[in-house]
This record gives structure tokens, C-alpha cells and sequence, in this order.
């Protein structure tokens, strides 16, 4: 193999695990040694820089960066990254000193952003500290998008999704609430400089099957009915409840129903339990409040009576495997389910009616618009898309991550430069953390302790009444175990060859069996005779050398502690712990640690 | 030293022997020895030995004296038996615990001062009687515990980190092994496990006293320029001369392998030997003595399995003793009371 290139930000960046696989790229563990440290309000920032809703996402977001975390494969149990990044949110001071500041003189340009979401509204924060005048449409009378019309109280309290999308809106967005926009080509002759499409994917699915049109009074597609309950608008459901979807939404639906008076609440579902769309934890919530999910259910019919839903009917099938494709299989057995409310969750769809064909905005076939994957261009110079509307249903912190990365494209139009060659690198600091001969500037020791669980509300009072949110949130005590459990997977080890004296005690200390010196050889081969095999092609084997006996030091990085006993026992500093900070650019080049 | 203590989490695909153990669970406690020090990683190499050899570790009893070397017992097979007795007096444990228990596997562990200099006559009666231990010097060519002083290993004109040359002839160990008789003998280097596990995988399991003279720089006191015990001093006067070929070792090559060469020993079995620098036969004395002899005069260092006696002397076989341990006979038998000391000190009158 040949020598790996440190100086690229995306190796060290990868060996972050959760920084890497989280959309925003937000730096989690330099957050969790902040909360760990008490500073609470530093945290929020750090977080808000990157992901702009830290309370929002601290208490809803998809987490990606947790299957992700190397803690998972270490000992099974990832460390708690989004209930911690909430604790940031729940107890930092007040922060508005540190919101940029945005200019009173503008630079004459005017952005259009649709859709009042967190795509758009990640945009908005972006251009205003750069003098851009924003304009935000929703057709809603308030801003945050599905943040406020899906995501049920319950998860996300009204004041939080408040906060933090005012502390957008009052760096200056111009809001025009209230407004749908129809068509395209009537925003565009406004002379916008450019243009942001932030509406996501509104329309939810429907499902013809006999009897759809007679119950029609009491069958509801979900992310409308989620919509009117946000609203106000429908505050009560009957005493049978079916809902039909294996999806988060359907963990929503189903969630929110009990709430509203729904005695029997049925979730029903085609595939088998472990396939199920919705979050594991998603799931588990909803079998904590004991809602039954029925799965292996293929809805066949709705069954009326006197034009009324009373009932749902359904077979039930099994699953085949043909080529790795699955196809349902009816057992032949039918089950019916009283019904006085059915809740269709099985999925939304951008749609774009208001985009005149002749704007040449292409749409794809699967009716999502042709974008540039990193400029997120349409088809049409100065119209980009994000979130939602942009690549499909997906969730908060990738409309933010498109957010950035719109807005950066957006500036860069704007001063007429080069989309993708203008566009900033991501950069790299390593700093060392040796104090002393023991002491390192982060706490190295490995934690054996266990995931803390998160409090919750008492059930009696969380079913009570749909606005009580469910999870508590750690305090201090808990928050402060649980960041010990990160590994701080951003003191990198870093390994200088011209120093090693090939003494063998790092090989001898290293508790994960990481390090080897070896002969080289090709990558698979290489990988193949480790003291233990680096058989996850995903983590990558860091090679440096050659040694003075003509060996190599092989370090395969996925399964290590970042203890630092390898640079301890090291007689020579041949390795070092060192801090790596990406910098990741935002719009104008502005880089925030 | 390290402060903290060497997470016990490990890796979740580290291989298990027999006994459902990991290398991990042939583990002493963290090591208070200085950062690189080569008895260290002569630890991990034992740890890897027991493991591969699936030896229980409550089977094995660790004894020493004095020195840096004589505490590394502590930091290997915790679950082990242990004795860490006075300077230089090693083998007298060795053998009193041999005598009364002839069922363990005992492993010795000294220092070139601790065995070369006051433990010298202990070393030769050990080897004389035949003990049935591996009995390992950890060879760094000073006395490392109290800083650095040259020991009676360090070669003429070798310098101490001060910058003075020593004026003695060193003691080579491994001759006067051989010459007294002892039935195992070989020599390894801390820096090379790949030749050092499998020397000791056959030491442990030779029959009788086996004796391996491990060069182990001393990385504070005695790694400087001028050195013969250094890293990299003994990388570049190293030859390996028969060294035991890993069973791994087809496809972990960090050497280029050289040719096979298969040797019967007296139990049957065969050792893989892999022939570097000569054509060497391991079973014959004289030829071992000799080659020593040559490679010095060249200034060489040899390493390797030196010599192996196909039937090394053993004590109990010498004193003809019980099959049973001594320790698991009862009373009447170990102690046969007034009638039968009669009859035997009649035997002597
Ligand atoms: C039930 C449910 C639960 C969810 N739970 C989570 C969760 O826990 N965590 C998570 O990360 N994600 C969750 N999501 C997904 C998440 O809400 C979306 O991925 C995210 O909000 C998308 O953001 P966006 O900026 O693309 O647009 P959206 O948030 O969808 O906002 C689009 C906005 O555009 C407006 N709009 C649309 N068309 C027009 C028009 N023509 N004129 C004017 N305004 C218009 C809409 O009114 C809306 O306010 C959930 C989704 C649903 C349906
Ligand atoms: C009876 C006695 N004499 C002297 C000493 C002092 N002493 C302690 S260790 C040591 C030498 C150790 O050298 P070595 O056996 O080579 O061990 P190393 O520390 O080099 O591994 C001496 C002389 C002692 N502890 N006891
Ligand atoms: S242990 Fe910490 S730094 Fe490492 S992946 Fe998990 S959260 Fe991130
Ligand atoms: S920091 Fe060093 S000793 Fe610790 S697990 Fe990683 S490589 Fe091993
Ligand atoms: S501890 Fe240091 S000098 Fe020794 S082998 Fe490891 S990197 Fe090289
Ligand atoms: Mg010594």
C-alpha cells in the first residue's frame, strides 16, 4: 500500500465516524467534550453553526451519525450523540451575543426562497451575514415547514421549534407567510438574482382499494392529518383507529391518535417487523404505549356500512425471496379490523405544478427536478432546489446540509463565479495534545459504561394530552456519564516513521490490537494478515514507513479507543495524539471554530 | 509507566484457543517498566506463547528475583501462580517448587546481572540438576533497576550512557549453558517475535531445564550510540541462524523465508526449522559451541534455537522420583514414619 496522505482532510475527517456520516458534518465529539466541560451555550453554537436547529434535531433528528459510531462496534451501543446535542440546547444561556452579525448595508442582491422549511430557512442564514436581502414564501402562516406541521408536540414542544426558527427569521428574513406561490414563472419575473425551492414532498399517497370512495369522510392521508391537528384544526379521532404504513409517520399517526381519544389504534403493516421503514427507536416508543403493530397486513378493502367507514379488511401474506427481491405472497387468510378512522401513512411525493415546463427546470421521471449533486443547480442557472423537493422524503439535517451547500452555490452565482470551481476545500488542523508525560488535553480513559437512558414523562400524563413531551432529556448528572462514553475520535493518532525505533510496545499496549509492523503488501493481502484481520473495507488501514528493518506500520483505525496508550508507551513520540478540526466552508468562505 | 490502566474491551474478532480464552486473558497487569523497554514486549511474546499452546493459566507458576526483568511476571499471566524471591535466587525457588510439584510449567525469569553476577552459582546448579523450567534472561547488558551500571554481559570497550568503556570480558550465557549441559538452549531478540513466540512455545514445552538469552536493549540506560545492547546495534550485528518457523508464518512473512528444513525430536514430533545464514544441525554440541565461537570473532550476534538435546537431563528422572506430585501425596506416603527411616539409614550405616 502506499503511504497514507494525513494532510487530506477527508482522512482524518473519516476516521470521525459520526462527523462523517452526519450530513451537517457537525464536529460531535469536540460538542460532547463541551457539555462534558459544563459549556453548554459553546456546545449550542457549534451545533448551531453546522446544523442550525440544535434543539430541533436534539430531540427529532434521524441521527445518522449513531449506527455510525465507532462505539457501536467497539461494544454494541453507539454513544447517545442526539440526546446529548438536546442537553446543549436545553441548558445553554443566552446566546444572542453570538448570532452573526448581518449587515445593514446589503449588496443589492435579493434571493427568493419557497417553502418556509429548513432547507430554505438554512439558506436564509447562511446569505443574510453576507448582505443578501432573503425573501421567504410559505404558503403556511408561520415558518419551520414540516418541522411545525408534522413533527407532533408530543416530540418536539412549539416552543422549541419557535426559538429556533426565529433566531433565523430575526436576522432580518423578509417572511411573506400566507403566500402560495402558483407559478414560477410570475416569481421570476420579479427579478429575484436567484432563486431557492424549498417545499419538500407535501403530497401523501392515497390508496385506491374498494370501498375508498365511500368512506371518504373518514379516511385521512396521515401528513395532512398530522397537518390539522398542528393547526388546530381537528382535535379529537374515533374510538377504532387503523392506521396503514410501517413508516415514521405512521409511529406519528398512530402516537397521536391515542392522544385524541382512539381507544383501539391499530398499526397495520405489509412487511415483516425487522423491515419496518420507521427508526427502531421510533418504534420502540410506539410498543412502549402499547399501540399493537400488525404486520405481514396487505390492506384489500374498506369495509362501509350505511356509507359509513366501520371497518378495514386485509390479507394477510408472507414473504418470498426470489434474486434478493421480495414479493408478498397472500396466505389467503383475511382479517377485519373495526375502523371508524383510517390513517394513510405510505409515503409522500414532491409535487411541482407551479414550475411551468417552458422555465426549463427539468423534472425527472421520478418526478424529482435534475440537479448538479454538489451545486444543487436545477437545470435552469440561478434556480436550486433543496430538501425535500430536492432528492425525496428524507429528513431535517440533510435539508439543512443541502441548505449550506445551496447557499454557497447561490453566492457564488451571484458574484458570477465558477459553481464548482470556486467553491472552497475542506480544510485540516492537527494539534497535539500532549501535556505532560501522562496528560493529555482530553480525558483518554477508556469508559466502560453502559448507554444512559433518557427519562421520560409519566404515561398517564404523556397520553393525557398531546402537547406533553414524551422524553424528559438527561440532566446534568446523566449528560456528563453519557459524554465520557464518547471516544473522541478526533485525537487522531498520528504516526511519524523516521522516529520509530520498532521497540514493539505500541503493537503490545494497544488494547484493540491496531497497530502492526509488517511487511507491505497489496491492500486485500495486507489487510488480510493484520494481528486481527481489517476485514470492514469501510475503515480504512493507515500505512506509514518504511522502517529501518524495511517493515511498515499498518494501523487498521475501526476499532480504536483513541486511549492514547499507544503514544504513551511510545519511547520516541514516534506517535502522537493529535486534535483534527475540519473545516468545513460555508457561503462566503466563512469557517466557523 | 502508564497511569492508566489498559482497557480490558478487546477487540470483538480476537481469536479464542481451546479454552475459550483470548491472548487477552494471558494478560499481568500494566507494566511500571520504562516506555520501550524490550522486557515488555518478551511479556507480550510469552503471552502469545501460553495462548497459542492453550496452557492454562492457573497451570503455570512465574518466578524471579530482582531487576526491571525479575518484576515483569507481574505483567503477564495474572492468573497465574507467583513468587518473586530475592537477587539473584531464581533458580533455588525454581527448583524447590519443581521438586514439590512436578505438574506446573514454570517459567523463570531473570536478568543478565541477576543470573551473571550474584545469582552466577545458582544459574550453573540449575542447569547441572536438570530443572524442568524455561528459564529466560532478559539480556539488556546493564543493571537496568538500579540505572544503568554495565553488567557482566556487556562486551570490552561497550560504552555506558556516560561515555566510559567497559574494561571486562562479558560472561556469554548461552555457552556456558550449553557447555554445563543444558538440554534447551537458544537465543532471541526482544525486537523480533516472529523468531522469538515460536523459541519459546518450544522452550515451555521441552523437557527439562531450557534456556533462552533474550537481548532486551534497556531503551533508558543502555540504547545510546556506542552500545552493543541497543536496537539498533543488535539489528545490524543480528544472524539468525535456525530459527522455528511459525506455523503462521507461510503467509505472515515480514522476512523473506528461507528454506525449510524439518528436525525429528525424541518425542516424535518434528521441528520446522528455517536455515539463514548456514546449513546448521541444532542436536550436535560441539557444532554449536563452534559456531558461537566463529560468529563472535566476527562480532556477530547469533540467534535462533542454538541447541536442543533430544534427551536433556530432567531432576525428577535424575532422582528417579514418583509420578505423583509430591505435593498430592498424603502424609503416610511422603512421611513413612520411624520403621522405613530406620531401614534406610541402615542402608547407610
Ligand atoms: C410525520 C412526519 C414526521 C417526521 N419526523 C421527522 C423527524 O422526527 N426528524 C426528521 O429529521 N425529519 C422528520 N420528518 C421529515 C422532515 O420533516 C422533512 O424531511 C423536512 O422538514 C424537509 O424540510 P424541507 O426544508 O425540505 O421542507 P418542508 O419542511 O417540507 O417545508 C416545506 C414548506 O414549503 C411549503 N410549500 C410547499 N409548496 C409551497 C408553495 N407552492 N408555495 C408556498 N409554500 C409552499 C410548505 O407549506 C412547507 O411549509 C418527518 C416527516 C413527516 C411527514
Ligand atoms: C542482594 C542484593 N544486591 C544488590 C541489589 C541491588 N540490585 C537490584 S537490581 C540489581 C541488578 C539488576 O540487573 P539485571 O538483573 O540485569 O536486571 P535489569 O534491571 O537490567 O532487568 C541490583 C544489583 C539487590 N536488590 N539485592
Ligand atoms: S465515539 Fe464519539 S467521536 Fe466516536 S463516533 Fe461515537 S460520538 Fe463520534
Ligand atoms: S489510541 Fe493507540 S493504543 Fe489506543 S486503541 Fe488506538 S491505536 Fe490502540
Ligand atoms: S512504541 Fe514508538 S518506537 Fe516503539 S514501535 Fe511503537 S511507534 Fe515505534
Ligand atoms: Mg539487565
Amino acid at each position: 500500500m502506499r503511504n497514507t496522505d494525513i494532510a487530506k482532510p477527508d482522512y482524518f475527517h473519516k476516521v470521525v465516524d459520526c462527523q462523517w456520516a452526519c450530513p451537517t458534518h457537525t464536529n460531535v465529539p469536540e460538542y460532547i467534550r463541551m457539555i462534558a466541560a459544563g459549556r453548554y451555550t459553546d456546545a449550542f453554537m457549534l451545533n448551531w453553526y453546522s446544523n442550525v436547529f440544535p434543539g430541533i434535531l436534539g430531540r427529532t433528528c434521524d441521527r445518522p451519525c449513531e449506527p455510525a459510531c465507532r462505539r457501536m462496534r467497539v461494544e454494541g451501543e453507539p454513544v447517545a450523540i442526539c440526546r446529548l446535542k438536546r442537553v446543549a440546547a436545553d441548558l445553554k444561556d443566552d446566546i444572542h451575543q453570538f448570532i452573526p452579525e448581518v449587515p445593514k448595508k446589503k449588496n443589492g442582491k435579493r434571493i427568493a426562497l419557497i417553502g418556509a422549511g429548513p432547507a430554505s430557512l438554512t439558506v436564509a442564514r447562511d446569505l443574510l451575514p453576507l448582505g443578501y436581502e432573503t425573501v421567504l414564501f410559505d404558503q403556511d402562516a408561520q415558518g419551520g415547514g414540516m418541522m411545525r406541521t408534522q413533527i407532533p408536540a408530543f416530540r418536539l414542544p412549539v416552543g422549541v421549534l419557535d426559538e429556533e426558527v426565529n433566531l433565523v427569521l430575526d436576522m432580518g428574513v423578509e417572511c411573506r407567510f400566507g403566500e402560495r406561490i402558483d407559478s414560477l414563472k410570475d416569481l421570476l419575473a420579479d427579478g429575484f438574482d436567484a432563486v431557492f425551492i424549498g417545499t419538500g414532498a407535501p403530497r401523501g399517497r392515497d390508496l385506491d382499494i374498494p370501498g375508498r370512495a365511500e368512506a371518504d369522510a373518514n379516511i385521512h392521508i396521515g401528513v395532512d392529518w398530522l397537518a390539522s391537528i398542528a393547526f388546530g384544526h381537528t382535535t379529537s379521532v374515533g374510538k377504532h383507529v387503523v392506521v396503514v404504513g410501517g413508516g415514521n409517520t405512521a409511529m406519528d399517526c398512530c402516537r397521536s391518535a391515542l392522544r385524541l381519544g382512539g381507544k383501539e389504534v391499530y398499526v397495520t403493516v405489509r412487511s415483516g417487523f425487522e423491515e419496518m421503514k420507521a427508526h427502531p427507536w421510533e418504534k420502540e416508543e410506539a410498543l412502549a404505549e402499547d399501540l399493537p403493530i400488525l404486520n405481514w397486513h396487505n390492506p384489500h378493502s374498506f369495509v362501509t356500512k350505511n356509507g359509513r367507514l366501520t371497518g378495514m379488511r386485509f390479507d394477510k401474506v408472507r414473504a418470498e425471496y426470489t434474486d434478493g427481491r421480495r414479493k408478498l405472497i397472500p396466505t389467503g387468510e383475511q382479517v377485519e379490523l373495526p375502523c371508524d378512522d383510517a390513517l394513510l401513512a405510505i409515503g409522500q411525493d414532491a409535487v411541482f405544478p407551479w414550475i411551468e415546463p417552458e422555465l426549463g427546470i427539468e423534472i425527472a421521471d421520478n418526478g424529482l427536478p435534475v440537479l448538479d449533486p454538489v451545486t444543487f443547480e436545477s437545470t435552469r442557472p440561478g434556480v436550486f432546489f433543496g430538501g425535500d423537493a430536492a432528492l425525496g422524503p428524507d429528513n431535517i439535517v440533510s435539508a439543512a446540509a443541502h441548505g449550506h451547500a445551496a447557499a454557497i452555490s447561490i453566492d457564488l452565482y451571484c458574484r458570477g463565479k465558477d459553481l464548482h470551481g470556486e467553491r472552497l476545500p475542506p480544510g485540516l488542523n492537527l494539534v497535539s495534545q500532549k501535556m505532560g508525560i501522562h496528560e493529555w488535553g482530553y480525558g483518554n480513559d477508556y469508559d466502560e459504561a453502559k448507554r444512559v437512558r433518557v427519562p421520560h414523562a409519566k404515561k398517564s400524563d404523556a397520553l393525557a394530552n398531546i402537547k406533553v413531551e414524551v422524553e424528559l432529556g438527561y440532566d446534568v448528572e446523566r449528560a456528563i456519564e453519557e459524554s465520557a462514553r464518547c471516544l473522541n475520535c478526533d485525537i487522531q493518532t498520528v504516526f511519524t516513521p523516521k522516529l520509530c525505533i520498532e521497540c514493539d510496545a505500541c503493537v503490545d499496549i494497544c488494547p484493540m490490537d491496531c497497530i502492526n509492523f509488517t511487511a507491505n503488501g497489496e491492500e486485500e493481502e495486507l489487510r488480510a494478515r493484520l494481528r486481527v484481520p481489517a476485514a470492514d473495507k469501510a475503515q480504512d488501514v493507515y500505512v506509514d514507513g518504511p522502517l529501518p528493518t524495511g517493515r511498515i506500520m499498518a494501523k487498521d483505525e475501526n476499532l480504536c479507543l483513541h486511549c492514547g496508550l499507544c503514544a504513551e508507551r511510545c519511547p520516541t513520540g514516534a506517535w502522537d495524539m493529535q486534535k483534527s478540526t475540519i473545516h468545513l466552508p460555508q457561503a462566503g468562505g466563512v469557517c466557523w471554530e | 509507566m502508564t497511569w492508566m490502566d489498559k482497557p480490558a474491551v478487546h477487540h470483538p474478532a480476537l481469536p479464542r484457543n481451546a479454552l475459550g480464552l483470548t491472548r487477552r486473558d494471558y494478560e499481568g497487569e500494566i507494566s511500571t517498566l520504562c516506555a520501550g523497554c524490550g522486557h515488555d514486549s518478551i511479556s507480550a511474546a510469552l503471552i502469545q506463547a501460553c495462548f497459542d499452546l492453550e496452557l492454562p493459566p492457573h497451570r503455570i507458576a512465574k518466578l524471579s528475583g530482582i531487576g526491571c526483568s525479575a518484576k515483569t511476571p507481574t505483567y503477564f499471566l495474572g492468573a497465574a501462580h507467583g513468587f518473586n524471591g530475592v537477587h539473584g535466587r531464581m533458580p533455588s525457588l525454581a527448583t524447590g517448587a519443581a521438586l514439590a510439584n512436578r505438574d506446573l510449567v514454570y517459567v523463570g525469569i531473570s536478568g543478565d546481572g541477576d543470573t551473571a553476577s550474584i545469582g552466577l552459582g545458582q544459574f550453573i546448579h540449575a542447569i547441572r540438576r536438570g530443572v524442568n523450567l524455561l528459564y529466560m534472561v532478559e539480556n539488556n547488558g546493564t543493571y537496568g533497576l538500579t540505572k544503568g551500571q554495565f553488567s557482566a554481559t556487556a562486551d570490552v570497550g561497550s560504552k555506558s550512557k556516560g561515555g566510559e568503556a567497559n574494561p571486562y570480558a562479558p560472561i556469554d550465557l548461552v555457552r556456558l549453558a550449553i557447555d554445563l549441559g543444558a538440554g534447551f538452549v537458544a537465543r532471541g531478540f526482544s525486537g523480533d517475535k516472529e523468531q522469538l513466540v515460536p523459541l519459546l512455545r518450544a522452550a515451555l514445552t521441552y523437557p527439562g531445564f531450557a534456556y533462552i538469552d533474550c537481548l532486551s536493549p534497556c531503551v533508558t540506560f543502555n540504547n545510546h550510540e556506542g552500545s552493543t545492547k541497543s536496537y539498533p546495534y543488535i539489528r545490524e550485528h543480528e544472524v539468525g541462524i535456525a530459527d522455528l518457523v511459525e506455523p503462521r508464518a507461510e503467509i505472515t512473512v515480514s522476512y523473506a523465508p528461507g528454506e525449510r528444513r524439518e528436525v525429528q525430536v525424541h518425542d516424535g514430533s518434528r521441528l520446522a526449522l528455517r536455515k539463514l545464514a548456514e546449513d546448521y544441525d541444532p542436536g550436535d554440541r560441539a557444532a554449536a559451541l563452534d559456531l558461537l565461537e566463529r560468529h563472535r570473532k566476527r562480532g556477530e550476534i547469533v540467534t535462533g534455537l542454538l541447541y536442543r538435546d533430544a534427551d536433556g537431563a530432567d531432576l525428577h528422572r535424575i532422582m528417579n522420583t514418583t509420578e505423583t506430585p509430591l505435593n498430592a501425596l498424603d502424609f503416610a506416603d511422603l512421611c513413612p514414619g520411624a520403621k522405613a527411616l530406620d531401614k534406610i539409614n541402615a542402608r547407610l550405616r
